[in-house]
């Protein structure tokens, strides 16, 4: 007689392989539905990616989220200050308000100074009439998110040497700033793509010439070299062509990196036996590439592409900041830094600063997303 | 060892030509010359031009001469030490070059060892307490110092040192020290100058370095030795110090390949805004008023910087590790 407890209950020998409904679904899923997976579970990542999908928004519809239009001027307004909203109107809550704004010359220091005219009133207003404009060049509209009426003023991060209003303008430079990432990296990418992937593939003299020039380009120091260059595009361009030449140039530096990793994956995958499997059944190299070595490694280099959109970005800034990208009348965050070069303007009229808060959250933003994106690339480790 | 080393020289050799190549392409491709843009300028001013004089400075530059001629006069005179002549400053270039060239390596190496001394123990401490609150603050920190546009933070270290210390930062010396010989008062006097800088244009490559050496020394960490080290009893410190450090010694050294190029583009434009008396603000001029053999030299000398900043870490990488001195040595 044993002394132990034994269940009574129906004894399955199969229970440890069966699988509950979550597992099945695991190992179910695609690998994109397990990057996915895996990269909702880095909170952060998923929060940039929000953040910058919703200034890619705002970006686009630029014209109507900025308070004014971008070449408005404000010529009784020079060098305002951010004026603050208020929601207390003596000590009861209200609506959201200004006041009214004077200006003053003050001729002892000769500096512009600016008060609240507590007399008067102005209703923030949401969806109203204001400037007009043209969206994307082709709809008529004067439709803002925010605007006060006539004659009161709504420059919540003060205006610049020209009167401008900064919060309009930092919003048009994010157009130019944000794109020149995008445009950079889907053309940095189809360098390196290209290029790692011909090295990689055929190996002998294309590698070594693929290889030979990536040593060259990262031997040299990049700002340098995007200085000498960007002082190369004539200065009868158009600002638009300029735009397209600063592109170009970011992304003529940028794509080595990618090319060398590409090269290194389609080298180890070139040893696989379904790859040979693939050569022996007479598939041309770019099917070869394409529908059985890209799909293993394709999400690493999202990952890799997302982390160089900042560097593109802050070379863009430093560029125009030194005054050698991008000009006025294009409007682009280093440009709008350009102005705050001068120690002085940094004393004296810090709000010229901003659009450095745009240009640091947008970086941290493609740095944790990409963050987020190369650890979930991999879904099938732990 | 004698043979990776010949080796590695002989491959600095063409990959120097092709870039002393293609800065002479870059800084010849501006449509016109110098010449013609001080011509323009002394026209605009009402000023008659001799053209004979026009023809002899021509001459006498090579500015009349084939592409390919020039670039060899150029860089025949710049292996011997002569790097032609500054229009803009009506000097050889050796001698507006002269001091500033030193600077700029002063500051840059100062820059690369307070980027290992501060990322050392802060990425250990982050490998070592991973997902920790610590760890996580640190992070944030080092993508924030990777974040800020380092002009932006140099700007505003000018401001507050001048707000709080009442010293001016700007320059690398005090203004009695300019153009003065090396002295012991000079070099204090760039010293007590040049941590600002350093400092700014560190930042962003101490923040890399961290984030690299944490990922690497937590991979290495997690490897089947370490667990067995510690099965088998070994101390935390022991533990860390004996294999997985030393291990990741090696990256930081590897590094300097691709952290010196990031630092001498950053000490440019810090120059910049900082006035500092190193390459940045003479080479931003002489690109904008196309003074090209200034321009080239420059270029050349600070591509040359880096390619022989790569070939120090590659040898001292050799030294350390054999699998890297073997390579080649071995018939597979």
């Amino acid at each position: 007689m044993n002394k132990h407890w034994v269940s009574d209950q129906p004894f399955n020998p199969y229970a440890c392989d069966e699988l509950t409904p979550s597992q099945e679904k695991y190992f179910l899923a695609s690998q994109w539905t397990l990057i996915w997976w895996k990269f909702k579970k880095h909170k952060v990542a998923m929060f940039s990616g929000f953040f910058l999908l919703a200034i890619y928004l705002v970006a686009f519809f630029a014209e109507f989220f900025a308070p004014y239009a971008l070449e408005t001027r404000h010529t009784q307004k020079i060098y305002s200050p951010p004026q603050q909203v208020h929601i207390f109107d003596n000590g009861e809550l209200s609506r959201p308000f200004v006041y009214g704004w004077t200006y003053q010359l003050n001729m002892e220091i000769l500096l512009r100074e600016y008060q609240e005219d507590k007399s008067k009133k102005y209703p923030v207003q949401f969806f109203c009439k204001g400037d007009d404009y043209q969206l994307f060049g082709a709809i008529s509209a004067s439709s803002h998110l925010i605007c006060v009426d006539q004659p009161g003023t709504l420059f919540l991060l003060g205006t610049d040497r020209l009167g401008h209003d900064m919060l309009s303008r930092i919003l048009y430079g994010a157009r130019i700033s944000l794109t020149i990432g995008l445009i950079g990296i889907i053309l940095s990418f189809t360098l390196g793509l290209t290029l790692g992937g011909l090295a990689g593939f055929y190996g002998g003299w294309i590698d070594s010439s693929v290889q030979r020039a990536t040593e060259i380009i990262r031997s040299f120091p990049e700002l340098p070299l995007w200085m000498a260059l960007s002082a190369l595009l004539p200065l009868s361009w158009s600002p638009l062509w300029i735009f397209f030449g600063i592109t170009l140039i970011l992304a003529m530096m940028d794509w080595t990196g990618l090319a060398r990793a590409v090269r290194a994956k389609i080298l180890t995958l070139r040893e696989e036996d379904y790859t040979s499997a693939a050569i022996l059944m007479g598939a041309t190299p770019a099917r070869v590439i394409k529908k059985h070595m890209l799909p293993s490694f394709f999400s690493h280099l999202i990952a890799s592409a997302s982390l160089s959109i900042p560097a593109m970005i802050l070379g863009e800034t430093a560029l125009s900041f030194l005054g050698l990208g991008l000009r006025p009348p294009i409007t682009s965050w280093g440009v709008l830094l350009n102005e705050a070069q001068n120690i002085n303007n940094v004393a004296i009229y810090p709000w010229l600063m901003m659009p450095v808060v745009p240009v640091i959250l947008v970086i941290l933003a493609f740095n944790f997303l990409g963050d987020g994106l190369r650890d979930a690339a991999d879904p099938y480790t732990d | 060892m004698a043979n990776y080393f010949i080796k590695r020289i002989l491959t600095m050799i063409p990959t120097l030509i092709i870039i002393s190549m293609l800065v002479f392409i870059i800084i010849q491709l501006p449509p016109g010359d110098y010449l013609e843009s001080m011509i323009a300028e002394l026209e605009s001013q009402g000023e008659s031009v001799d053209p004979q004089q026009i023809q002899f400075l021509r001459q006498e530059y090579g500015l009349d001469k084939p592409i390919w001629q020039q670039y060899f006069v150029w860089i025949t005179g710049f292996v011997q030490g002569d790097l032609g002549y500054s229009f803009e400053y009506n000097l050889p270039v050796a001698e507006v070059v002269g001091d500033k060239m030193w600077l700029t390596i002063l500051v840059s190496f100062f820059t690369i060892i307070l980027t290992w001394l501060i990322a050392f123990p802060i990425g250990m401490y982050s490998a070592t307490h991973p997902y920790s609150w610590s760890d996580y603050s640190l992070t944030f920190l080092g993508f924030l110092g990777l974040a800020t546009p380092n002009f932006l933070l140099a700007l505003v270290m000018l401001y507050l040192a001048n707000q709080y210390f009442g010293t001016s930062i700007g320059g690398l010396m005090d203004s009695e020290y300019i153009d003065q010989p090396w002295s012991w008062g000079k070099f204090k006097s760039v010293l007590e100058h040049l941590w600002i800088p350093v400092i700014v244009i560190g930042t962003s490559g101490t923040a890399g370095m961290i984030r690299r050496l944490r990922a690497n020394l937590l991979d290495e960490l997690r490897k089947p030795y370490v667990v067995t080290a510690r099965a088998k009893g070994m101390g935390e410190f022991k533990l860390l110090t004996k294999y997985p450090l030393r291990l990741s010694l090696n990256f930081f050294i590897a590094d300097i390949g691709s952290l010196l190029p990031s630092v001498i583009s950053g000490a440019e434009v810090v120059a910049v805004v900082l006035s500092l008396p190193t390459t940045g603000p003479i080479l931003l001029a002489a690109l904008q008023s196309q003074d090209m053999y200034l321009a080239g030299s420059f270029l050349m000398f600070l591509a040359i910087l880096t390619v022989v900043g790569v070939l120090v870490s590659d040898i001292a990488l050799a030294m350390l590790d054999p699998r890297i001195r073997l390579q080649g040595g071995i018939k597979k």
